[in-house]
């Protein structure tokens, strides 16, 4: 297939998540893995994120069920091309579900950053937004410029969603920052701060 | 078609589950729809306290339920045999975080099987299942299938286990081809 030489953006990946979570308040960060749980991690750990380390494909989907069960906060997903490409059906299952709360956003370089920087399947023309848009999101638009980002930052915790964002960035790689990475230790520190202890909803049954 | 069960109680194991399932609490109903889990499915989808989540392949479910406790819900994910090897990696995800999974395993591939591609997949359940650190819980008679899922809600939500309730296909019977 022809490839193109010319990057999709000039955009900077870091950048693009400094911007996206400065306005982020009391919402819910899912990380997918490598690079975007990197950019997390270097805009600054916090308690409401949850890196997924593993489960490739999972992001989205670990979003969705966090949006069903807090209806009243942001969610949002913040994976690689890559990560999103091996979960597609997920784009499927939550334009189904319609959750207002959640936004499910591409940091898209158009290659494994982690293993080679090998082109994915975006930098061969297929349109993740258009996907999204097909499967039947609220909201879905690719992102290429300053302006387009500066409109995202605030849409996505203020447009219903669900909404997908593919943002087209540059390939340039960053240090690689870790945030902690144990998942058990991941899970309660996230639960604590969301639920007030790390058991809530054992043992107690149903819950009001 | 689905028959053979034992008696004219245990026939009714679907709304049996139905109901130790709204004990648990469960609002989050994942599956990939199948024969042996149509009446559950049904009557899931007709509860407004849960959210049914109809998925494109299992692994999904894997993973919304990882969602859902985070955010303080308890699922459930039904499926087929076939699905679980769909599940393996996400598995990987409930193992590392020692998420609870509840997962309900209609079995194909098992009990006077008709389609031998379903016997692979059928016959490797447990296995790739225990190695993906799922509890496995086989039920045979269809008597005591509530009580196994009420057993298995509290090993997964209490103790923060991730358990596989297997239905044989005895339970379910086997698919007519007629």
């Amino acid at each position: 297939m022809n490839v193109s030489h010319e990057p999709a953006s000039n955009l900077d990946r870091r950048a693009v998540v400094t911007q996206l979570l400065a306005g982020r308040g009391d919402s819910l960060l899912i990380t997918g893995l490598g690079s975007t749980t990197w950019d997390a991690a270097a805009v600054g750990d916090d308690v409401a994120n949850f890196y997924v380390w593993g489960g490739m494909g999972g992001a989205a989907m670990i979003g969705l069920g966090l949006a069903l069960a807090q209806p009243g906060r942001r969610v949002i997903v913040i994976t690689g091309d890559g990560e999103m490409l091996m979960g597609l059906g997920a784009m499927a299952t939550i334009a189904v579900q319609r959750p207002k709360n959640l936004a499910v956003v591409v940091i898209d370089n158009e290659v494994y950053g982690e293993t080679g920087m090998q082109y994915t399947h975006t930098r061969f023309g297929v349109d993740l937004a258009g996907m999204a848009a097909s499967a039947g999101f609220e909201s879905a638009r690719t992102v290429y410029t300053q302006s387009d980002l500066d409109t995202l930052s605030a849409a996505i915790y203020e447009t219903p969603g669900p909404l997908f964002a593919d943002v087209k960035v540059s390939t340039e790689r960053h240090e690689t920052v870790l945030p902690p990475r144990d998942g058990t230790y991941l899970k309660h520190r996230f639960r604590t701060a969301l639920l007030g202890h790390p058991e809530k909803g054992a043992l107690a049954g149903r819950e009001s | 078609m689905t028959t053979n069960t034992t008696n004219s109680d245990s026939s009714q194991w679907p709304e049996a589950i139905f109901e130790v399932l709204c004990n648990a609490g469960v609002t989050q109903v994942a599956y990939v729809p199948d024969a042996g889990h149509a009446r559950l499915i049904a009557l899931c989808i007709d509860n407004d306290a849960m959210h049914s989540v109809a998925l494109t392949s299992e692994e999904e479910g894997v993973a919304l339920l990882c969602g859902a406790w985070l955010g303080g819900a308890r699922g459930v994910l039904l499926m087929q045999s076939s699905g679980v090897g769909n599940c393996i990696n996400m598995l990987s995800v409930v193992q590392e975080c020692r998420f609870p999974l509840l997962t309900i395993v209609t079995m194909r591939g098992e009990w006077g099987e008709f389609n031998p591609w379903q016997v692979p997949m059928g016959q490797g359940v447990s296995q790739a299942l225990e190695n993906a650190g799922v509890i496995v819980q086989h039920v045979d008679d269809a008597g005591d299938l509530a009580e196994t899922v009420a057993a298995a809600s509290e090993l997964a939500f209490n103790a923060f286990r991730a358990v596989a309730v297997s239905v044989s296909q005895r339970i379910l019977g086997s698919k007519e081809w007629k």
